[in-house]
């Protein structure tokens, strides 16, 4: 059974038709690449899947669930999992506390209340700043991050309540070439822990990481398929090469 | 590569001298000792501002640390103060250990009612639908008050018996006044214990970034309306002890003028920080009161300049001037302070 069923999305703001019905099916454990020339409606697909934007038509069904009504927190208590495209880590938070913020989400009010958690979730917290390379960074506010820097802490933020589908909308925006590399190691593993639908430009990024891939055009599925039956797509190459 | 990158920087980072306890500690004892050198009328003024500290200490945490802008804790003040004073004329209840933790828990209701109305609607609020509803919730409870004669109308419910403890009468004074004074000392280490836990790390992620949150799974609007009755608990119990050591309760003690006040204390003394809003209930009182002595005419213009000026060129209250915004926003994990060069090579 997929992990994530949308069907028939429609997502309407006023007089604009951001999606006109659109279908998107992940499996367990795997990448799937969402594309599309600007304005195509993949950030808006993917906020309704998180919970952002309500779809004013669609049903989305996540871990066998119906969650087209439920709000943003229940959703990431189900293991949704979002990072936006604009960076949004706390800026005058240290590194530290975004990271423990992230990873204490779920628990108990009353352990937070108490900090039971602080403790335990030390060793945590390090690991996981050290596996994204942020380790050496821990006491400085976010906001004296680099900007690739603060997207790696977002995506560490936004794997830390360990989700079984991981949302990522565009997370190279903006990096250096180096910076994309490191990126694309860093997601590799992932892999094992859960889903991912990623939205990018880069089409060597997403061939690098992607199994499948979802081409959308002015609010439409164009194509949909493994990396290869997409980059033979006539109809794709033909947006790609008209358009973008 | 490693080395290329400025993630693998090894920084030793000084240690900042924290500034809020210096200032808390150093606060202590002067307020310690304060009834022991005052004359009788100072130390009533005194007891009247520690209670209004307490109040103040509301406030904050709900503006300071849960971002919501409430023009109606008066309300909880007002209806603990007027809820006792009833227990008290109509059914002669006057012990220490049944007004005070009944006008806790009338402010913890009343609040969570309006909160429940406020904050856990199906879209979360914005600000201004807040404070526009609580001051509205003021602004009502002021008029009801003065309209309904079983509470004394206009003139409010005068002459309380004094609240007891067995045959002990707190009358105003040095005893009220260390009543009062311990009381704010208990709450005030309640909210700083708090406020530093991994709870108010949510409340500081709530503050910066509240639509971000809520995608790690924060019940955001549960946070806030948690916060909100706890403050409006505080607030009841400042209320009952404000009624009995004024002895009467009135309608402004509801009303949208006290509320608004309550704003100006935190403000003028610095949101956020806790001790901010007991600096600004201290400084304000003692200025008005200095003012009112020597400026009979034109004290209320002169205060509302100065607060104007502060305001205006120190945003973030008197404390700002001590206190950096790196300490502000505080610091809740231990990060260790100089890290290995790149910990996770190899």
């Amino acid at each position: 059974m997929a992990l994530l069923e949308a069907r028939g999305i429609k997502k309407i703001f006023g007089r604009l038709t951001a999606l006109s019905g659109v279908g998107l099916t992940v499996a367990e454990n795997e990448f799937h690449g969402l594309i599309g020339p600007n304005g195509s409606g993949k950030s808006t697909l993917m906020k309704c899947i998180a919970g952002a934007e309500m779809p004013t038509e669609g049903t989305i069904r996540f871990a066998g669930r119906d969650i087209t009504a439920v709000p943003p927190a229940e959703r990431a208590r189900a293991g949704l999992s979002l990072k936006f495209q604009i960076t949004s880590v706390l800026p005058a938070l240290m590194v530290y506390d975004n990271m423990l913020l992230a990873l204490q989400a779920q628990n108990p009010l009353s352990s937070l209340i108490f900090s039971r958690t602080r403790g335990p979730l030390h060793e945590r917290v390090l690991h996981t700043l050290d596996q994204f390379r942020l380790a050496a960074r821990a006491g400085d506010p976010a906001a004296a991050l680099s900007h690739g820097q603060q997207q790696w802490l977002e995506i560490a933020m936004a794997l830390a309540p360990e989700p079984r589908l991981l949302l990522l909308d565009e997370p190279t925006a903006g990096m250096s070439p180096e910076e994309r590399r490191v990126t694309a190691e860093l997601l590799i593993p992932v892999k094992r822990r859960c889903s991912l639908v990623i939205v990018e430009h880069d089409l060597d990024f997403i061939r690098d990481i992607c199994d499948v891939l979802t081409v959308l055009d002015q609010g439409n599925v164009l194509e949909s398929g493994t990396v290869a039956q997409v980059q033979n797509s006539r109809k794709v190459q033909e947006v790609y090469l008209t358009r973008v | 590569m490693a080395e290329a990158s400025p993630a693998y920087r090894s920084v030793p980072r000084p240690r900042r001298i924290p500034v809020i306890p210096i200032v808390e500690l150093a606060l202590l004892p002067i307020f310690a000792v304060l009834p022991l050198v005052l004359e009788d009328y100072l130390t009533i003024f005194v007891t009247r501002v520690l209670i209004l500290a307490l109040l103040a200490l509301s406030f904050d945490l709900v503006w300071g640390y849960a971002g919501i802008m409430s023009f109606g804790q008066a309300i909880f003040f007002g209806a603990a103060g007027y809820s006792i004073a009833l227990l008290a004329r109509d059914l002669g209840i006057t012990s220490i250990f049944i007004v005070l933790p009944a006008s806790l828990i009338i402010g913890l209701l009343v609040s969570l009612a309006l909160g429940s109305f406020l904050l856990l609607g199906r879209c979360p609020p914005t600000t201004i639908f807040v404070a526009l509803g609580t001051l509205t919730g003021s602004y009502a409870a002021d008029r009801l008050a003065r309209g309904w004669y079983y509470l004394g109308g206009g003139n409010g419910i005068p002459s309380i018996p004094a609240m007891t403890a067995g045959s002990y009468e707190f009358v105003e004074g040095p005893v009220y006044y260390y009543l009062a004074f311990a009381t704010l000392l208990l709450v005030y280490l309640l909210c700083r214990f708090l406020v530093r836990s991994q709870f108010g790390l949510a409340l500081a992620g709530m503050r910066e970034q509240e639509a971000r949150i809520a995608f790690f799974g924060y019940r955001v609007q549960r946070l806030k309306a948690i916060v909100f009755s706890l403050a409006g608990a505080i607030a009841g119990l400042a209320g009952g002890l404000y009624t009995f050591h004024e002895g009467s309760v009135w309608p402004n003690m509801l009303g949208v003028g006290l509320s608004t006040q309550i704003v100006l204390y935190v403000l003028f003394g610095g949101v956020g920080t806790l001790i901010g809003a007991v600096v600004g209930v201290i400084a304000i009182e003692i200025v008005s009161f200095w003012l009112a002595d020597n400026y009979q005419q034109v004290w209320p213009i002169i205060l509302g300049l100065l607060l104007l000026l502060v305001i205006l060129f120190r945003p973030a209250g008197l404390i700002s001037l001590l206190v950096s915004e790196r300490e502000r926003v505080g610091t809740f994990g231990r990060p260790p302070r100089t890290l290995p060069r790149a910990a996770h090579e190899g």
